[in-house]
């Protein structure tokens, strides 16, 4: 079974709903990320969604173009986030690893060998975000030869056909944004994201992680009673950026944020 | 008045209905954009059909834009150049001075019958925010141009005449600050607004339908060139020669000759600097194959596939993408890429302006420096058609600064 397989099903049996942080590899400087990533796992995090820098990221809201840039200026590289999935491994053979980022660094670096190479480092899934499923045939099955899933979205303009589409192809879980717009905007409304995930029910019996618009424990615990995973990006990156002159203080710090979001998570179940 | 052409034929099967040209093109967007995509191709092939429309948008061009433009035989030029004939298909005659207006009509056409009541647009130089505002002050539309902070220091009559037509210029401070990011920056307004606004791409990328559709509202720039040489010169030209930064103006005079194999197809990159010094804008003469803005492409990326910056004189052509199309038409041999110098889209700036007293826009003078190498090679009794993008009256200041001259 794979990692992220296991891991919904381990949350299930224990009634819990799972919290996916966000970060952008290599943000604000590489070496702080593989430390951080041991942290949010410590203070809660159940899978950990890694940013892969791109120059120009196009779904992002200004908070994480602004990691992306910062992770850019010490020259973060695909081969790079994956030495950090390694090096994370050491230490942490349970936790699902996503990839999310954009198709053209994975372009670059060939859909096999990379497959292969990721695999390797320990990554259990990966997220393109500029890549639906009518261009991902060639894309999904090098990534599934190397036993790892493809993470697709779904979001409000999604039709049935396209809930349907989605979820032929998708493998892991299915990401739902929450709302039309760009990453960190605040425009979560709970009530519609439920209407489309008990349509969406019908099509997957993947989990269903929500994003986009999750900045605190209160919407992270109403997310909660509707999904079965609570993305959060923006609100720990805008963190992140914060604290960017102190990177020693970045994991501490960024725990405390899981902490809460992991208890409005559970009080919410 | 000559009649405008409106007869719409379609010479290539390309793109597939999937927006695909060979390997190239397609759509690589988030989700969200998928079925406003997909509602726009519907609306796009629905309205392209209807006689109503194309009777609407024929109007437009001739009594708005002022077509159909002419061809003009440069006689002086040529002979200054010595050797094939050239002509001049004077795009700089169109209202607003550039191609860039066929297609914004067009699609401003379209967004009127698709109910939307807000356009965007992407620029670099400024002319297709020059173009969009144009036809949403005229169609009292909201309009809001992304461009990028750079661009906006360096055009900025430009920006002044976008805002005088009532758009809103948002300057775009992300990444480079340059045309990628205002297209990265309009993207991001519209998957947010995507219910009442309509994206304007200026250019043949994008995801699908956007290069099929800007190559439709382009081509009649080949459509009109093909009658009147004919009527000139009685047969069609030996060879057209355009500049391609994202590529409409070339696909648009390329597209209804594809079949002709008699005719030879030159595509005019930025060669800034010169391609060896890596400081240009040739994604086709020096790139390689990845994806950005919507589309598979030939891209201007380092080797981890991050989009490095471009440089050219000429701000229409500074673009690290180019559209799917013509990746296609380099790829299947069909046309010829090459790449001019800053230098020497110069001195062909100054030659056209001095023998001929047409000022050329620095991106279609790219095109005339090479349509001067190429006719040099050529007999006296060859043809070659150049397409003049746009008037040079944009770049005076850029032109003068590099003299030394204080304007």
């Amino acid at each position: 079974m794979s990692r992220i397989k296991q891991c919904f099903s381990d949350l299930k049996s224990q009634r819990k709903k799972a919290l996916i942080p966000f970060i952008t590899a290599g943000d604000p400087q590489p070496g702080v990320t593989v430390g951080l990533m041991h942290a949010m796992v410590t203070a809660g995090a159940d899978l950990l969604e890694l940013g892969v820098p791109f120059s120009d990221p196009m779904a992002d809201g200004p908070v994480i173009q602004a990691a992306c840039e910062r992770a850019l200026r010490h020259h973060v590289t695909l081969h790079n986030v994956l030495d950090m999935v390694r090096d994370f491994r050491r230490d942490d053979i349970k936790t699902p690893v996503i990839l999310m980022g954009y198709l053209n660094p994975i372009e670059a670096w060939g859909y096999a060998a990379f497959a292969q190479a990721a695999a390797a480092a320990g990554v259990d899934g990966v997220l393109t975000v500029d890549m639906p499923p009518e261009e991902a045939g060639e894309f999904t099955a090098a990534m599934n030869a190397a036993a790892i899933d493809t993470i697709f979205l779904l979001a409000p303009t999604s039709d049935d056909s396209r809930m349907q589409r989605v979820s032929e192809v998708a493998s892991g879980f299915i990401y739902y944004v929450s709302f039309k717009g760009v990453t960190g905007a605040n425009r979560l409304d709970v009530s519609s994201v439920a209407t489309k995930l008990s349509e969406l029910r019908h099509y997957t019996k993947l989990p269903v992680g929500v994003g986009f618009g999750i900045r605190d424990a209160e919407t992270a615990g109403q997310v909660a009673g509707i999904a079965d995973a609570v993305v959060v990006g923006s609100a720990l990156v805008q963190q992140i950026a914060e604290l960017a002159e102190r990177p020693e203080v970045i994991p501490a710090a960024l725990a405390v944020t899981i902490a809460e979001l992991r208890a409005g998570i559970d009080k919410a179940v | 008045m000559t009649q405008v052409v409106t007869s719409r034929t379609n010479p290539s099967s390309l793109p597939d209905e999937r927006g695909h040209f060979g390997a190239f093109g397609g759509r690589f967007v988030a989700e969200t954009l998928m079925r406003p995509l997909d509602e726009l191709n519907a609306a796009y092939r629905k309205y392209l059909q209807s006689p109503e429309f194309l009777a609407e948008l024929d109007r437009d061009l001739a009594h708005f834009v002022g077509r159909p433009s002419p061809l003009y035989f440069a006689e002086r030029w040529s002979q200054h150049v010595g050797g094939a004939r050239i002509y001049l298909k004077r795009e700089d005659l169109n209202h607003t001075g550039a191609h860039k207006i066929n297609n914004t009509v067009g699609q401003a056409l379209l967004a009127k019958r698709m109910g939307k009541t807000r356009i965007i647009a992407e620029t670099g130089a400024g002319q297709h925010g020059v173009a969009s505002a144009t036809v949403a002050a005229r169609l009292g539309m909201e309009c809001v141009v992304y461009m990028g902070a750079e661009d906006i220091k360096r055009q900025a009559i430009n920006v002044y005449r976008m805002r005088m037509m009532g758009a809103d210029v948002v300057s775009v401070e992300s990444g480079s600050k340059t045309l990628k990011d205002a297209l990265n920056e309009a993207l991001r307004d519209w998957v947010t607004n995507v219910d009442n606004t309509f994206y304007i791409i200026g250019t043949v990328a994008g995801p699908h339908p956007y290069p099929l559709m800007v190559r439709e509202f382009q081509t009649v720039i080949g459509r009109e060139t093909r009658q009147q040489i004919q009527q000139l010169e009685g047969r069609l030209p030996d060879a057209l020669v355009a500049c391609v930064g994202g590529g409409s103006n070339a696909i648009g005079l390329f597209h209804p000759f594809i079949d002709d194999a008699g005719v030879a197809l030159y595509g005019v990159e930025g060669g800034g600097d010169g391609i060896e010094t890596g400081r240009h804008a040739a994604p086709l003469c020096a790139g390689r194959s990845g994806v950005l803005h919507g589309n598979r492409t030939y891209l201007m990326e380092d080797r981890d596939g991050q989009i490095i910056e471009t440089h050219s004189i000429s701000a229409g052509l500074d673009y690290p993408g180019v559209g799917p199309e013509h990746a296609w038409l380099k790829d299947s041999g069909r046309a010829t890429y090459v790449a001019i110098t800053d230098t020497e889209a110069l001195a062909a700036f100054h030659n056209l302006t001095r023998t001929e007293g047409i000022m050329p826009a620095l991106e279609s003078s790219h095109a005339l420096a090479y349509a001067a190498k190429l006719a040099a090679t050529m007999d006296k009794d060859k043809i070659i058609v150049v397409n003049l993008s746009g008037r040079g009256d944009k770049d005076i200041h850029t032109i003068a600064e590099l003299e030394g001259i204080k304007v």
